[in-house]
């Protein structure tokens, strides 16, 4: 109880009010990150419906087998997420940690995976504006398909970065033992990000690996 | 003779002393006065930007600073005083200070977060002067490719870099606020009793919350097409360069709601107090501000009349121009109904307030002949478009801002500043003001192009006008500095409600305790319900 009392800050009423504001906040950020994205999506949006051709010769160099490995990797993070809140809100706390660091590290495996295959398309001469040597048909435009591949693969890196990063936070507070069934929100609220840097990616995922690949030149 | 000496009343101010209890502060009047140090201080260097500016205009040849130099002036007026001074000036300080106390809270729903903003602005701000000391930026504020990616010569990913940074502090005030105005009003306290102010805060921070994110990215790859050479809007790389102009005006159309929002806010509240009448309409006046939320995001092609966008597009963006502009009516009506019969005085926040509203009329009304396609395509780029938003962003916000510094003034410092000099010196402004901006109008629209630092001696007389009302300008913004700062310490000690108004922040002491209000406030009335109060001091 005296944990419980300690949790609420000052400008809040009671133990309700704050959890309101805390979730209903992170809801308001994550249409931010919506919109964020959103500039790139429509950038994407537009080239591909401008360079159907390119964009489909290009996204022929990507691997859809690890594109579809990282997207099962992520899914399995995100399930291990969920279990982690489930944990939280039950005060299984040993459950709380084993869980949170499995989706830490699926999400670690995520990245590794992701950068093997930056770094596959370094070592192929498809990274713009550091090793870019395709000169076949319409490579400007298939240069252009891997800027934005980069950009928006990168900046969903970051925010998976940046997720670990909360979730060790977590995990060492979970630890500490701060957590309890009338005080979790902020592994709650840590949740609802990291769900929806997965969605992010099942969005990538099909847009890069999957569809512009059935466009054929001609 | 005994003088009794009452036991100082602990405020916000005293409670805490030293360098450290300010810059580690969670109160939201402590943030709000952080705000208000920084902005005035870029307000000062992007002042003297344009001191910069006019001066080079006085004369037809380009002989002051070379046509370099000039671009990079215009250039960091507009950086600076869009994104680092009109962009946070009333929501980052009045909006930061008043929001809790007006529905009746504690503070904001998150403090830290709210320190957390101020620095992430001052980060910005200082990646920005850095960039400027580096030797600045010559791309406009509009930062338009190709010349910004490919051919400009100058700190352009620097200064990105800190308009994206700035940007994330106007993103998390808007989601403090959002959040706390859903969450955190006292008891009593629906959305129809709330002051007007509080709507506008709230319509202008959905769209901080939904309009930045995209001027983050855009400029983030406008930065990443810079720095490692890679086309995604340089048409020689494969990009495409109007893709950048749709993304900028998605944000930057709404921004300028953003910038001029609050200040109808404002005025709202000044326009009620000083006829001592509830605001006409009030429901209208509320939900105008949402609508110019919603609308204000589908108007931003018109920015882009001559920019090859299609003419079907051209045509729909136009009439949505001006259906903005039936909400932005709407206010100037029902505040002009609002003093129909009413107690009126003069005091100075209230002439500000007039200000506004004849000046304001002049920048929308002028919006809707730039919003005209066959009108637009002549005076696009030219000094009629500098005209019309200066007038809106200058003769509407800036009056607005100092309208409710000078009516918020006693219960923030607990002073009441000189009302003869403040008099004077909103007389002052508003002469400089339309001697500096009404000449752009004429110009422009016989052909005085904007951006150029030389031009025709047919256009000097009314260059030599806009100088001279500058200078005039510069001196009704200077006299209001200090008596302010004079007023902190030697003004007369201010009573609790010096304009006998009817706001929750009138009714705790000036300035207010670290919490606000001694005993949290219940609300049984709506807002402005002036009879009431006529009642209780009668009776
Ligand atoms: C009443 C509704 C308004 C309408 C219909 C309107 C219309 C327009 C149009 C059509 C332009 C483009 C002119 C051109 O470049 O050829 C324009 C420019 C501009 N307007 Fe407005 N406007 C309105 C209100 C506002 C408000 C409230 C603000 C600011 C607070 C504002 C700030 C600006 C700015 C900054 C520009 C110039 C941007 C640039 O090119 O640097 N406008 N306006
Ligand atoms: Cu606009």
């Amino acid at each position: 109880m005296a944990n419980h009392t300690l949790a609420l800050r000052h400008q809040f009423d009671d133990v309700d009010q704050q959890k309101d504001a805390s979730t209903f906040g992170m809801w308001l950020f994550l249409a931010t990150e919506v919109l964020f994205f959103g500039g790139m999506f429509c950038c994407y949006t537009v080239y591909r419906s401008l360079y159907p051709a390119a964009f489909g010769a290009a996204s022929n160099h990507l691997s859809v087998i690890w594109g579809g490995v990282s997207t099962a990797v992520l899914i399995c993070s995100s399930y291990f997420m969920a279990c982690s809140v489930n944990s939280a809100a039950s005060g299984r706390k040993n459950a709380l940690i084993t869980y949170l660091v499995l989706t830490i590290l699926f999400a670690a495996t995520f990245l590794v995976i992701e950068m093997s295959e930056w770094h596959n398309l370094y070592t192929e001469g498809m990274m713009p504006g550091f090793n870019f040597t395709f000169h076949e048909g319409d490579f400007r435009h298939v240069q252009l398909f891997y800027c934005m591949y980069f950009s928006m693969t990168g900046l969903h890196a970051s925010h998976v970065t940046v997720g670990i990063g909360i979730l060790t936070v977590l995990l060492i507070r979970a630890a500490r033992g701060v957590f309890s069934p009338q005080y979790h929100t902020p592994v709650e609220v840590s949740g609802l990000y990291w769900h929806f840097v997965d969605l992010v990616w099942i969005y990538l995922f099909p847009l890069y690996y999957l569809v512009a690949r059935h466009v054929h030149a001609g | 003779m005994i003088t009794a000496i009452a036991p100082p009343r602990e405020n916000y101010l005293t409670h805490e002393y030293g360098i450290k209890s300010w810059l580690l502060t969670q109160d939201h009047k402590r943030i709000a006065l952080l705000y208000l140090g920084a902005i005035s201080f870029f307000f000062f260097l992007g002042g003297i930007f344009a001191t910069i500016i006019r001066l080079e205009l006085l004369t037809p040849p380009g002989d002051l600073v070379s046509s370099q130099t000039y671009n990079k002036l215009f250039s960091l007026h507009g950086i600076i005083m869009i994104f680092l001074f009109m962009i946070p000036s009333i929501p980052a300080t009045l909006g930061n200070f008043l929001v809790p106390m007006m529905i009746g809270c504690k503070d904001l729903a998150f403090p830290k977060i709210n320190l957390l903003s101020w620095y992430i602005f001052m980060a910005g701000g200082a990646l920005i002067l850095y960039a400027m000391l580096r030797g600045g930026v010559d791309t406009g504020w509009t930062f338009y490719v190709p010349f910004s990616t490919s051919y400009a010569n100058t700190y352009v990913i620097l200064t990105a870099v800190g308009i994206f940074i700035a940007g994330f502090s106007s993103i998390l005030t808007g989601l403090n606020f959002i959040v706390t105005i859903h969450r955190m009003r006292a008891p009593g306290l629906t959305w129809f009793r709330l002051p007007l102010f509080i709507w506008s805060m709230y319509a202008t921070s959905v769209i901080q919350v939904l309009g930045t994110p995209v001027i983050a990215v855009t400029l983030l790859l406008v930065a990443v097409e810079r720095g490692f050479h890679i086309g995604i809007f340089d048409p020689a790389l494969g990009g495409d360069p109007v893709l950048f102009q749709h993304l900028f005006w998605f944000y930057s159309h709404p921004a300028v709601y953003i910038m001029v929002l609050p200040g109808m806010g404002v005025i709202s509240e000044l326009v009620s107090v000083y006829s001592r009448k509830r605001v006409f309409g009030y429901k209208f006046v509320a939900f105008s501000s949402v609508a110019i939320a919603v609308l204000g995001f589908l108007v931003w092609g018109h920015h882009m009349f001559v920019s090859s966008q299609s003419v079907y597009a051209s045509l729909i963006f136009s009439f949505l121009s001006f259906m903005v502009a039936v909400p932005s009516a709407i206010k100037v009506f029902n505040w002009t109904a609002t003093l129909y019969k009413g107690s009126i005085s003069y005091d100075t926040p209230m002439l500000y307030a007039f200000g506004f509203i004849g000046l304001f009329t002049i920048g929308g009304l002028t919006g809707t002949f730039l919003a005209t396609l066959g009108f637009d395509v002549h005076v696009t780029d030219t000094y009629f478009v500098v005209a019309h938003f200066h007038y809106i962003m200058v003769g509407g916000t800036m009056m607005a801002y100092l309208g409710g510094l000078h009516y918020w003034w006693p219960k923030i410092t607990g002073r009441m500043y000189h009302e003869g000099w403040a008099k004077l010196s909103a007389l002052v402004v508003f002469l400089g003001f339309n001697l500096t901006f009404f000449p752009q109008f004429i110009m422009g629209y016989l052909g005085m192009p904007r951006r150029y630092h030389a031009y025709p001696p047919e256009f000097q007389v009314y260059h030599v006008l806009s100088t001279a009302g500058a200078s005039v300008l510069a001196v009704g913004y200077l006299i209001p500095a200090i008596y302010f700062i004079w007023a902190m310490r030697y003004g007369q000690p201010a009573p609790d409600n010096p304009w006998g108004a009817t706001g929750l922040e009138w009714q705790t002491s000036s300035p207010p305790p670290p919490e606000n209000f001694e005993i949290t406030p219940v609300v049984t009335q709506e807002a402005y319900d002036y009879s009431i109060l006529e009642e209780m001091t009668v009776g």
